[in-house]
């Protein structure tokens, strides 16, 4: 405990730092603090993970009337550890991510509190100081999401999307949390626990649809994801890695430790409508980071799809553990907490990688990227390696985390009833059909990002990042490679919180080496000799052509037909790249096409130019958000007629309300 | 024409003309057993097209002998030339050979890319092919038999 | 894991592996061969010998590589990755022996993952040199691929509901101390599904056409078109190896008979002869179906792919359903 205080206190001296010291050195100043924060707080909770126990600590000192109640369990502190990592990386990377932008007064002293309250939410255990650190985790994340905003009007408008949205995700919360408070007659979460059961089932299925909209919200669950890919892209880079990484995690803690822990499981239909939220989001996040061809818009919404899949697995997790399968769901809730670790490394570090590029070229945009690999060879390979572990292939972290979360869907089939086997089918084909669109995007990603020619003069002119940069994604792509080929290494740690997420004993069908194995269904995998074995198939291939094979190189034109001219505006751009998938699944992703053409003046038979224009806009943004939007605005504008700033109207209305007070009271 | 089912097809006798197994020579043949090609038109008036087609279909057959026509100079052993090298061409026929990995050879298919054939001394001709690239092997003929196409690819295949 | 293997065991299935891996390196090119001789024989020409593409492939090996002037370490790399994946799936599947070495590894997320690697590279290679044409067939390769392993992957998942585990070795053994499930009607769906994506992954018609010249109707020829020498041999055998493995894997999941139980060297001979069999029926009943059938048009496939997905998913059904 004494750690995580010291950790927090030096995040909160991080901040300090970032808003006092002169300019010169609080970039330095407030990294250091920040990482040291991440290194304590991540010992703190490695040592729980690593012995089980919890510690807990009360003060009536910081908050008033209610004091502040702090419980560092193995659940939470497999969180923190999480965000602990991901912050590591973040805040080593800022230091030369700030050569240009995040150096600001406000940039360094939120970046360091917006981590510290990472890292409390989890520890946190009454409502009050939950409520606290939630809302001084939205407030940060906000301002730090609008300090390019001079640069960027799109930050402003990502803006009001994400205050809106947090908002009302916060309000729910806070109703939900406050309702089970009432009922057990206090406010800490031990409270809450003992009581659940004398809550009514209408009233505790309120508070579950109001927690759950809370924390899907700020998960980015469909539909409630709207702010997600306008806010991560928009954030600086370090801080859309945080938000992606960490953030997110938080919205499905809250899921887990609320519905799953507090509440005790509750009933099925709770599980299915997670089931269901999770389907969607990895179906529609999956699709529309095929389409995107913005790649931090492509990251944010392949972290949407991301989430759905640790959806399924918490829903499957509950659902199961309602029905009377605790170690199946154990297993469930396990394989969702390990591809949720998995997600906050490998997105952590493709959002650093993103920020690495628009660093290096000035875009973001694919379809104005391309021939990185000699230009940012180091950055092209961490990239890579992030792009390879989400697209879970074997010997990469996220690899492990999908053979396991198919599993418990498939051992979850030894279930009984209609209404889960139907939800654990949804989720298993879910899962198939987002690793092949995943493997597209990313191969997108790489492929027109990285490969071929530059199709911009920022391309060409690009050089690698600084070496802190680079520094930080490597401290996400190792763990990427070492989970990949070692999975079994975290067997323990997932275990213990999924035991506490699920309030039984560790009791899981898994067994751990260093690979995976689920004995009671006799699957397995063992990564480590997989990727032995196909390094040996790579070598003896290698080492046959060389031997048998001529051995000539001639570097030749790229064969384009025999035409004349070659140039990078004949490759294929991500737009390109994107559509055949757009049109076959134009029902959900409904794409705009806008051609233009001009004709020259003596003849129409010739164009002159040809404009197209392509757009992949949220559906669900336009059919549910904008009339919601569009209605505000109309009360907006009636309310705004009545209020036209004139004080004698103001007067006349002050009047009125009074005259009718007194007849009413009369 | 009778329509004949597919698996009919498979178990009768084939249509293409048996040929005598190539006489044994002291030259060994330069690709052995299998020759692909990519054609070049570079001015043909597809004379020479119909004939190559003919070559590759069921009665002369030149598959068998392990030649096949493929799509990209990459995947190419040489280039099979037809016609006579327009001015539009050449600069796409010098681009085609250089994408065409060593060993190579290259085929004048017909008397128009062998010696300009009718065409020889038009206006729009850039040169004789012969002037721009080195020939290996000719066909001569306008158009050439399908028989004469396949006895030069049998002679670089060997079969 | 759980069960130990005696040194001589281990040794015994590591040499029935390499019995694998040779047979299905010498025998995918033969597969393509064999191929090719149906849809000679079927157009009435007598075609190539069946081992012609193994005559190519010895061709390709004596030419110089050429790589494009904007090409980057991917497109040499990959065709080592594309075979060292196709290998390292024949070595764990169990396709002449229910003991491969590494059996407790030869998971059916782990094959399915492994051809999407070899997938992925490819797709990266053929956008690394930067043309238009290579951009185009990893575009539509991806999107086919985005679909068919998806497909792949429940249509083995099928399988894996009846028998209980994810262990291909295990689910083979089950079949066949199962006979009767070999004629239900999940296996009769998984088995379309299987073959949908068969042609999907190898790139047959209706779904590619393996022959074509015309660079607008490609998909996977597209992508390997900057490959030359060597490394277009690589890319070759890979794909071949593919066709062969995803043929046999057919074969032993659905009609595991003949397989070898033991390491016994008579039991392996019988194994080997049988799987040849198997895959020569199966690969003979596809040449028939490409002779009959005519390409789809690009936007079609995916309706055939998406047909084959639910084909997969209610073989799933009807699994839990039965059970």
């Amino acid at each position: 405990m004494t750690l995580l205080l010291v950790g927090l206190g030096l995040g909160l001296a991080g901040a300090i730092a970032g808003a006092i010291l002169p300019v010169r050195v609080r970039v330095l100043g407030t990294a250091v603090c920040s990482s040291g924060a991440c290194v304590m707080t991540f010992g703190a909770a490695t040592r729980v993970l690593a012995t089980g126990h919890a510690v807990t600590l009360h003060s009536a000192a910081v908050l008033p009337l209610t004091g502040i109640d702090l419980r560092l369990d193995p659940l939470g502190a497999l969180f923190i550890a999480t965000t602990a990592g991901v912050g590591l990386a973040a805040s080593c990377y800022g230091v030369g991510y700030a050569e240009h932008a995040l150096r600001s007064r406000t940039a360094t002293a939120m970046f360091p509190l917006f981590l510290t309250s990472l890292l409390l939410v989890p520890a946190t255990s009454s409502v009050a100081t939950f409520l606290v650190a939630w809302e001084l985790m939205a407030l940060t994340s906000m301002l730090l999401l609008l300090v390019e905003h001079r640069h960027r009007a799109a930050a402003r408008d990502a803006f009001q999307w994400y205050a809106s949205m947090t908002h009302i995700g916060a309000a729910a919360i806070l109703i939900g949390l406050v309702l089970l408070a009432t009922n057990a007659g206090g406010q800490t979460f031990t409270d809450i626990r003992t009581h659940a059961a004398t809550l009514s089932p209408a009233l505790r299925s309120i508070a579950f649809l109001l927690v759950l909209i809370g924390f899907a919200s700020k998960a980015g669950a469909v539909p409630l994801h709207v702010w997600l890919p306008r806010a991560h892209p928009e954030a600086p880079s370090p801080v859309s890695a945080l938000m992606s990484g960490a953030m997110v995690n938080l919205g499905i803690y809250g899921i887990i430790r609320v519905s799953g822990e507090l509440l005790g499981g509750g009933f099925l239909w709770w599980w299915l409508v997670v089931i269901a939220l999770g389907v969607l989001s990895a179906l529609y996040g999956a699709l529309h980071a095929t389409a995107s061809s913005d790649l931090k818009r492509l990251l944010a919404y392949s972290t949407v799809d991301n989430i759905g899949l640790v959806l399924i697995g918490v829903g499957a997790a509950g659902a199961l553990l309602v029905t009377g399968h605790r170690s199946l769901a154990a297993l469930a809730m396990l394989a969702a907490l390990f591809h949720l670790v998995n997600h906050s490394a490998f997105k952590g570090c493709l959002f650093l990688g993103a920020g690495a590029i628009e660093r290096a070229t000035g875009t973001r945009d694919l379809d104005r990227l391309g021939g990185l690999t000699r230009r940012l060879p180091f950055t092209t390979v961490l990239f890579a390696v992030g792009a390879f572990s989400i697209s879970a292939l074997p010997g990469f972290n996220g690899f492990a985390s999908e053979w396991l979360l198919l599993e418990s869907l498939l051992h979850g089939f030894a279930a009984h009833g209609a209404a889960t086997l139907v939800a654990l089918l949804a989720g298993v084909a879910a899962l198939a059909l987002t690793g092949g669109l995943t493997a597209a995007a990313f191969v997108k990603a790489i492929g027109i990002g990285f490969l071929g020619q530059p199709r911009s003069d920022g391309a060409a002119n690009a050089h690698e990042v600084t070496p802190s940069m680079l520094a930080g994604m490597a401290l996400l792509a190792t763990p990427c490679l070492v989970i990949g080929v070692a999975p079994g290494l975290l067997a323990t740690a997932l275990d213990r919180a999924s035991g506490v997420a699920l309030g039984t004993s560790s009791a899981t069908p898994l067994r751990a080496g260093l690979g995976l194995g689920l004995p009671g269904i006799g699957s397995a995998i063992e990564p480590m000799l997989l990727v032995a074995a196909g390094l040996a198939a790579m070598l003896f291939t290698f080492g046959v052509v060389r031997l048998v094979a001529r051995r000539s190189v001639r570097r030749a034109e790229a064969w384009g037909c025999g035409r004349e001219l070659q140039t990078a505006r004949m490759e294929y751009t991500a737009t390109s790249f994107a559509e055949p998938l757009g049109r076959v699944f134009a029902d959900v992703l409904r794409p705009d096409h806008d051609i233009e053409v001009t004709h020259v003046a003596e003849s129409r038979y010739f164009a002159q130019a040809i404009h197209y224009q392509t757009r992949a806009d949220d559906g669900i943004e336009r059919a549910v958000y904008r009339p919601v939007i569009s209605l505000v605005a109309v009360w907006g504008a009636f309310a705004s007629r009545a209020q036209n700033g004139s004080v004698h109207r103001y007067l006349a209305y002050g009047f009125v309300a009074l005259v009718i007070v007194l007849v009413a009271l009369a | 024409m009778r329509r004949r089912s597919v698996l009919r097809s498979v178990f009768t006798r084939a249509v293409t003309e048996e040929l005598p197994r190539p006489v044994a020579t002291r030259q060994q043949p330069r690709f052995k057993g299998s020759l692909q090609l990519r054609h070049v038109d570079v001015g043909s008036c597809n004379g020479c097209e119909l004939e190559i087609a003919s070559a590759f279909g069921p009665h002369y057959d030149a598959g068998r002998f392990g030649a096949r026509l493929v799509a990209s100079p990459r995947h190419a052993d040489g280039l099979l030339v037809t016609g006579v090298v327009t001015k539009n061409m050449a600069g796409p026929l010098q681009k085609t050979l250089e994408a065409t990995p060593e060993p190579r050879v290259v085929i004048a298919c017909g008397d128009c890319a062998v010696n300009g054939g009718i065409f020889a001394g038009a206006y729009g001709i850039e040169a004789d092919l012969d002037a721009l690239v080195d020939i290996d092997v000719t066909i001569p003929g306008c158009p050439p038999h399908p028989t004469a196409i396949t006895e030069a690819l049998r002679g670089l295949t060997g079969r | 894991m759980t069960a130990t293997v005696t040194t001589s065991g281990l040794g015994a299935s590591i040499v029935t592996s390499i019995v694998q891996l040779v047979m299905i390196v010498l025998g995918g090119p033969l597969v393509l061969g064999v191929m090719a001789k149906v849809r000679a024989r079927a157009e009435g020409r007598i075609g190539a010998p069946i081992h012609q593409p193994l005559r190519d492939l010895r061709k390709l090996l004596t030419k110089e590589s050429v790589h494009a002037e904007h090409s980057s370490a991917v497109l040499p790399i990959a065709p080592f990755v594309l075979v060292a994946t196709a290998a390292v799936a024949i070595v764990v599947s169990p396709l002449v022996t229910t003991t491969p070495v590494l059996e407790h590894s030869a998971d059916l997320f782990v094959v399915v993952f492994l051809l999407l690697m070899g997938s992925i590279v490819l797709a990266l290679a053929g956008l690394d040199a930067g043309t238009a044409f290579g951009g185009m067939g990893s575009s539509r390769a991806m999107t086919i691929g985005a679909l068919a392993e998806p497909a792949l992957l429940v249509a083995i998942l099928a399988l894996s509901v009846q028998a209980g585990t994810s262990n291909l070795p295990k689910i083979v053994a089950a079949t066949l101390a199962h006979p009767s499930w070999a004629a239900g009607p999940e296996r009769l769906l998984a088995f379309v599904a299987f073959l949908i994506v068969i042609l999907a992954e190898t790139g047959r018609i209706p779904i590619d056409n393996p022959s074509t010249h015309l660079e607008l109707t490609m998909i996977h020829e597209a992508m390997v078109l900057e490959y030359a020498g060597p490394e277009l041999a690589l890319v070759t055998l890979g794909e071949a190896m593919r066709l062969g493995f995803l043929l046999s894997l057919a074969a032993s999941l659905f009609f595991p008979w003949g397989i070898a139980t033991s390491t016994n060297p008579a039991h392996i001979v019988i194994a080997v002869v049988a799987l040849s069999a198997k895959v020569v029926v199966i690969a003979v009943a596809i040449a028939l179906l490409e002779v009959r059938t005519a390409k789809l048009r690009l936007f079609r496939v995916p309706e055939l792919l998406t047909g084959g997905f639910v084909l997969a998913v209610l073989s799933v059904v009807t699994g839990l359903v039965t059970r």
